[in-house]
């Protein structure tokens, strides 16, 4: 049977979604725990917190919306009994950006231009060469003049920022019907949802029509890139710390509780691993990597896959550099619970070892697990931009804020300047690192007992 | 004291073996040194001659970390691990694989790098803990809200945006100074100037929201609270009280950083083209050279755990009441 479409399933896409699954099952558990529904209304009932939450949730959406992949079947040649497909995997968020991914025009162009950015030679009626900077292939190709652009930016401009209120005004009608609390400050959240979505509306509609943050050197819109970096970022933001946090947890809360040499060798792993110079054994790691990759050919189907192998290797080794905080945290703190009473009491009542670190150790640990998952996540995000700089990060391929702010480095000498990479992949990162560590800020608040303390509750 | 030392000394050990034998493996797992003779002597064109004798050259012709055909306790000494890898104890740190000296290479660049590495560091805690105690000055008004929230935006920015923007804006557009290279000589201030002040102001964010929380700390105690009724003016009692009491864990995070000031600073030395330790590493990775990623993995460790002792005996200077056991 021929389909249309045919599902391309990474890694990494299973990872993503299988964090997404675990995560809510994770909540809804903490629902029914008193003191940790108090916490998290903590953390909702200020406003900072609820702005922040709205900025990283649709953050997440667009990554999760750009993490199911597939290839388009190719047309059809007469008399052929198999379907080819694309070798260009798309993601569903390619549907929603429409055409912006594929009006590649020749070199830069700066934003809202309906010039390119070097001048060319061409002929004019009479046959005349000269030289001047040419119109661009797709940006405003659907004006009769280009005088008449201003016009139509603004008409354009209301039509799209309108489709997206429209979509934020049903998105708040919503949450007004299934939201029963009164005392959380709502409001602040359907602001934050008209504004994203409004900005959002504007961006899909006036960015299909002109480059709304210009392109880059080989054409492409840098609008377009910027976006397809959220889902790298946020990707590397939580599938590294998602890798590592069952190793960390297993052995910290081992070593804590049993102690003896099981401590030993514990210690003596994470000592050794945070000795070595974090960046070394990253760039260490991805090179051995990509020699594996390019060694082994045969496992990746497109080129995408390669860069996701990579990808999923990064995060791997990322985690296991940050692996060793956790893990020290964990095992000091089981230390302290495995002397408490009621552990002592469990112990005296015959309750097995693994039914003790399970129902008495691992509920009073979590705290820490969440506040390392939400305080790494920023520093993560930053990380992928330096690590791809270096030229150890993700694959060059790949969209991601780092490669962009890599490529953007020499465009700073040109004459006119070449800005708006920069800030495009600088706006997009700095938006998200800001909301994260906001609300980072305000997790730690409501669930760190020591801070909880400070505070004189 | 001494006692205490020579025991954390010993602990090294194991832990600079485990450090070897993991950049070992994660150099020799997928590659072959036939692999990378390959990569180093161009991948097409290259006879299996030059191989063998490039390998026999840089003494990768033994087996890994086993030698079955060697006798008794040589079947472990015999091996590429314990010649290359083991022998860096003896801080023989060998040649790279172009021939140059290792040794050489780290002591010519180690002054580019501390020229930057020092002041960055010093000066930059020097700002931070001004800046907190400033804030600390004006706990609960309006400015301190401000500041945190102004700190947090700072830290949000991208390391590498400062630098892009601060050389932008300086050296090329202000041509203050120049926009990268370096001197030997002392006129080297002019190239180094422009990195530390971005190093500094990078690193305010994080530092002084670091810092605030650690004098609040302090500010709140009974202590404080005394030499305030005492009619101790604000600045006494943070210069005299709170600065002294919060410098226990200011060490903690500071000292242990001391000794990798060695090791330079990727991105800054990258970026500015300072030849010292940093660019070197860069250089190491991008070129797959073994020898050298080793021994600067080496040194690095080596130079972490004299932090962690560092930071203990400092300890016992701060505060009389520690003692190592």
């Amino acid at each position: 049977m021929d389909m249309m479409l045919k599902p391309v399933i990474l890694w990494t896409d299973v990872l993503i979604w299988l964090l997404v699954i675990s995560i809510t099952l994770f909540l809804s558990q903490l629902r029914k725990n008193p003191e940790s529904r108090e916490q998290w209304h903590q953390v909702f009932s200020s406003r900072t917190g609820m702005v922040t939450f709205v900025i990283i949730l649709s953050y997440i959406a667009i990554a999760l919306i750009d993490s199911l992949h597939f290839r388009k079947a190719l047309p059809p040649v007469p008399g052929q009994n198999t379907t080819y497909y694309s070798n260009t995997v798309n993601s569903v968020l390619d549907i929603f950006l429409g055409e912006m991914g594929e009006t590649k025009e020749r070199t830069y162009s700066a934003p809202f231009s309906l010039k390119s950015y070097a001048k060319e030679n061409m002929t004019d009626e009479s046959g005349h060469i000269y030289r001047d900077y040419p119109d661009l292939k797709y940006a405003g190709s659907h004006l009769s003049d280009n005088s008449d652009f201003s016009k139509d930016l603004l008409i354009q401009s209301l039509k799209g920022a309108g489709k997206g209120l429209f979509i934020g005004l049903l998105l708040c009608a919503l949450l007004k019907v299934f939201t029963h609390r009164q005392d959380l400050p709502w409001s602040s959240a359907m602001v934050t949802i008209l504004l994203v979505c409004t900005l959002l509306g504007w961006l899909l509609h006036v960015g299909n029509l002109y480059h709304v943050l210009g392109t880059d050197k080989a054409g492409n819109d840098t609008l377009y890139h910027s976006i397809k970096g959220i889902r790298t970022g946020v990707l590397i933001g939580t599938l590294a710390t998602l890798i590592m946090m069952p190793i960390a947890i297993t052995l910290g809360i081992c070593a804590g509780y049993f102690k003896g040499w099981v401590d030993d060798v514990v210690q003596y792993l994470y000592t050794t691993l945070s000795s070595i110079p974090g960046i070394l054994l990253i760039a260490a790691a991805i090179l051995q990597f990509q020699v594996f990759i390019d060694l082994n050919p045969d496992f990746f189907e497109v080129g995408l896959e390669k860069a996701d192998a990579r990808f999923l290797g990064l995060c791997f080794i990322l985690g296991i550099t940050s692996w060793a905080g956790l893990c020290r945290l964990l095992r000091a703190e089981t230390l302290k619970i495995s002397q408490l009473p009621y552990v002592q009491a469990a112990h005296a009542f015959g309750v097995s070892q693994v039914g003790i670190l399970h129902r008495h150790v691992l509920p009073n640990v979590m705290h820490i697990i969440l506040i390392t998952f939400v305080l790494d996540f920023s520093g993560l995000v930053l990380a992928e931009a330096v690590l791809s700089y270096i030229g150890v990060g993700v694959d060059s391929t790949m969209p991601s804020w780092g490669n962009m702010i890599n490529l953007a480095r020499t465009e700073m000498s040109r004459e006119p300047v070449v800005w708006w990479n920069l800030i495009g992949a600088f706006a997009f990162m700095f938006t998200l690192v800001l909301a994260a560590n906001l609300f980072s800020d305000l997790v730690n608040d409501a669930f760190n007992p020591k801070k909880r303390q400070e505070r004189g509750a | 004291m001494l006692a205490y030392i020579i025991r954390r000394l010993l602990y090294a050990i194991p832990i600079l073996i485990g450090v070897n034998l993991i950049t070992f493996i994660l150099f020799f797992v997928v590659n072959s040194p036939q692999d990378i003779a390959r990569a180093h002597l161009g991948e097409k064109y290259v006879t299996q001659d030059a191989i063998d004798h490039w390998v026999k050259e840089k003494g990768y012709d033994n087996p890994l970390i086993y030698n079955p055909n060697a006798a008794g306790f040589s079947k472990f000494t015999d091996t590429i691990f314990f010649h290359k890898s083991l022998s860096l104890f003896t801080f023989d740190f060998g040649q790279a694989d172009d021939g140059r000296d290792i040794t050489t290479d780290v002591r010519t660049r180690m002054g580019p790098s501390l020229a930057l590495a020092i002041p960055t560091f010093i000066v930059g805690i020097w700002v931070n803990i001004c800046v907190a105690l400033i804030i600390v000055m004006f706990r609960g008004t309006r400015l301190d809200k401000a500041a945190v929230v102004l700190f947090v935006t700072l830290m949000s920015i991208s390391g590498l945006f400062y630098i892009i923007g601060g050389q932008y804006l300086v050296a090329t557009l202000w041509k203050l100074v120049p926009i990268s290279g370096y001197q030997t000589s002392l006129s080297a201030w002019k190239f180094l100037i422009l990195p530390v002040a971005i190093g500094i102001v990078s690193g305010i964010g994080l530092g002084a929201r670091w810092y605030r929380t650690l004098f609040l700390e302090a500010a709140d105690q009974d202590f404080a609270r005394t030499a305030r009724a005492k009619g101790v003016s604000e600045l006494a009692v943070l210069f005299r009280h709170v600065l002294p009491n919060a410098l226990l864990p200011i060490l903690t995070g500071v000292v242990v950083v001391i000794p990798t000031l060695f090791m330079g600073s990727l991105l800054m030395e990258a970026f500015f083209g300072i030849p010292g330790l940093g660019s070197y590493m860069l250089d190491a990775i991008r070129a797959q050279d073994f020898a050298i990623v080793r021994t600067m993995v080496f040194v690095g460790s080596v130079l972490y755990i004299i932090g962690l002792i560092l930071t203990d005996i400092s300890y016992t200077i701060a505060d009389p009441r520690v003692r190592l056991n």
